[in-house]
């Protein structure tokens, strides 16, 4: 990437000071995940009673909790967990919504089939698809990552269905097609290319609900395995402290926040630098 | 508007056609016999004999399903494992406790969300209107079980104003049972209003840019009555379908919130009937919710064109 599209595409951060602080705290949130047992006071998994639900202090920061483990250390792991389903996520929605997508405006007749699949599916309310999938399914972390991705593939699909029909219609597609060029030719020189933009203003917000739908498998005990550190896992195990020790509810609550509210920022902010009738697609005119 | 009508319907039940046919699949796909599944595992040699018999398992799988759907059709959804009681009337124990939630929740999203997103649209661009859609969006952040948690701990614990947990019929105690759904109708309501309220604020947006409007401030009509006459009329339509989608959407979105409040409806029991194995009871909870979030977005769609005759089929 040369250095004048770096600067297009930081251009929207800079006019928008909370959109560059939401991409601040992913960033950390980033790091906080690859260097955590570096970044990490203790070892996450090490109990303690004789320290057990211990209030913020010197020595624990985030205080302890009904085992004595100390809640920064397992805060800072529970970021991997949450990067791994987030991105998990993402990708099992893009590389499966984005063939189906451009295939179905390319290909009228598989379109109209595969349009139709995609409206049977969104039928099924997102979590009670991902609770349904994680039934029939046996839990692990690859569960929950399908059984959210499957809701967020249907919405993608549409995107890109809605997508490529307008590029489609554009002049020089037209043009490409009437010289005889193929339907790959047409995928990556023109509607691939012009995806790029608006998929990552979807994947910001796929991102975003992949965070909040993983906390509530959690919470319900039907997400990653609760020996696993993940934020929603914490809030699950701390629920029963809630009066003695409210400080186990704030912290991992804050990072989900944290991590889904700038990730909203920064797919607004990428959203409104897309071309206006992209705009359109995502149903936000204001 | 007939022709409209017949066709949207159509769509909805070739929709609903297919959904059923996954659903119908999902006992069959669950890991293990159907049969072990539909009795569990306490099921003597005679019961399973007489089930496969009386399901005709046996039979081409075409067949199971057409006689699944005709059960269906006649309100039989199978026997709860665990209540050893129709499916049905155990969803039906649940429903009250979901419909006033929902109902409820409803009744804030409208409160708060309107409001607060006109008041974004007329001072669009201003500082009220970022602090506001910013805090909308904050709001659409934050998980509901965290904020139903909180609230629990403020107005349950420390303040004792709401009971924290539990929701004893209406029917039985009265309206007064109804304070134990303030705290959960308020967590499902927050991240609920943020999304009418960015809605309300588009839609406004959008109605202020037509042609008309500008021609009636151009006539010197004073801006509020702009706003109430000419703008807020016509943006409205959106937002009441919207709040069709979203009382269906928020009959499956309980499940979190009915868990933390400990709340005796459909939501719970989705959630309860997974740890249960009881799989009679996860089928028929998916098949109502689909079935009622399809009628409503029917509803929703019809109603709509209705009140909106330039709305054309797509």
């Amino acid at each position: 990437m040369s250095s004048n599209s770096v600067i297009l595409w930081l251009k929207p951060f800079i006019a928008r000071p909370i959109a560059l602080a939401g991409l601040g705290v992913l960033l950390a949130t980033v790091l906080a995940a690859i260097f955590a047992p570096w970044l990490s006071p203790y070892d996450p998994y090490a109990i303690d009673p004789l320290i057990r639900l211990t209030p913020p202090n010197v020595t624990h920061w985030f205080g302890t909790d009904q085992f004595g483990r100390d809640t920064l250390s397992r805060t800072i792991h529970s970021a991997r967990m949450a990067l791994l389903i987030g991105s998990g996520v993402v990708v099992f929605a893009l590389a499966t919504g984005v063939p189906a997508g451009v295939l179905s405006a390319l290909f009228p007749r598989l379109g109209h089939l595969l349009m139709r699949m995609v409206d049977v599916l969104m039928a099924f309310p997102t979590l009670l698809l991902a609770l349904g999938l994680i039934v029939i399914l046996s839990p692990s972390v690859a569960t929950v990552i399908l059984a959210i991705g499957i809701g967020y593939m249907t919405t993608t699909t549409r995107i890109v269905y809605g997508l490529t029909l307008r590029l489609r219609a554009e002049t020089y597609v037209e043009a490409s097609r009437s010289m005889g060029a193929g339907a790959a030719w047409l995928i990556s020189r023109h509607i691939l290319p012009n995806l790029v933009s608006p998929l990552l203003v979807q994947a910001s917000f796929v991102f975003a609900f992949a965070q909040l739908g993983a906390a509530s498998l959690d919470f319900l005990g039907l997400g990653a395995p609760p020996d696993i550190p993940s934020w929603g896992n914490m809030l699950a195990e701390s629920r029963t402290f809630v009066t003695r020790a409210p400080w186990l509810l704030f912290f991992p609550g804050m990072m989900i926040v944290a991590t889904a509210f700038s990730l909203n920022l920064v797919g607004d902010a990428l959203r409104d630098r897309l071309d206006p009738r992209f705009r359109q697609v995502f149903g936000e005119k204001g | 508007m007939w022709s409209y009508a017949f066709k949207r319907a159509g769509t909805t039940a070739v929709t609903l056609l297919a959904a059923s046919i996954i659903i119908f699949a999902f006992i069959h796909i669950v890991p293990g016999d159907p049969i072990y599944v539909l009795l569990g595992d306490t099921a003597t040699p005679d019961q399973i004999d007489a089930l496969r018999h009386q399901l005709g398992l046996d039979q081409p799988i075409i067949l199971q399903y057409l006689t699944w759907a005709g059960h269906v059709l006649e309100g039989d959804l199978g026997r709860s494992i665990f209540f050893q009681a129709p499916v049905l009337s155990v969803i039906a124990d649940g429903a009250e406790t979901s419909i006033l939630l929902a109902t409820m929740t409803m009744i804030w999203v409208a409160v708060i969300g309107v409001p607060i997103g006109m008041i974004a649209a007329v001072r669009h661009g201003t500082w009220l209107d970022q602090g506001l859609s910013g805090g909308a969006m904050l709001m659409a952040s934050i998980p509901t079980f965290w904020v139903g948690l909180y609230l629990i701990l403020i107005f349950a614990a420390w303040l004792g104003w709401f009971p924290s947990s539990g929701y004893p019929s209406i029917f039985e105690g009265g309206v007064v049972n109804l304070r134990y759904l303030v705290l959960p109708s308020l967590a499902l309501a927050a991240p609920n209003a943020a999304l009418i309220l960015r809605l309300t604020r588009a839609s406004m947006l959008d109605v202020s840019r037509e042609d008309y409007v500008r021609t009636a401030r151009a006539k010197g009509i004073r801006p509020w009555q702009v706003v109430r006459r000419h703008i807020w009329r016509n943006a409205l339509l959106a937002v009441v379908s919207a709040f069709g989608f979203t009382f269906a959407a928020l009959l499956s979105e309980a499940v979190v919130t009915e868990t933390v409040f400990a709340l005796p409806g459909i939501g719970r029991l989705v959630v309860q009937s997974i740890l249960r194995r009881d799989y009679p009871v996860i089928q028929g909870v998916i098949l109502v919710i689909v079935v009622v979030y399809l009628l409503i977005n029917l509803i929703v769609d019809l109603s709509y064109r209705l009140l909106d005759p330039r709305v054309e089929l797509q």
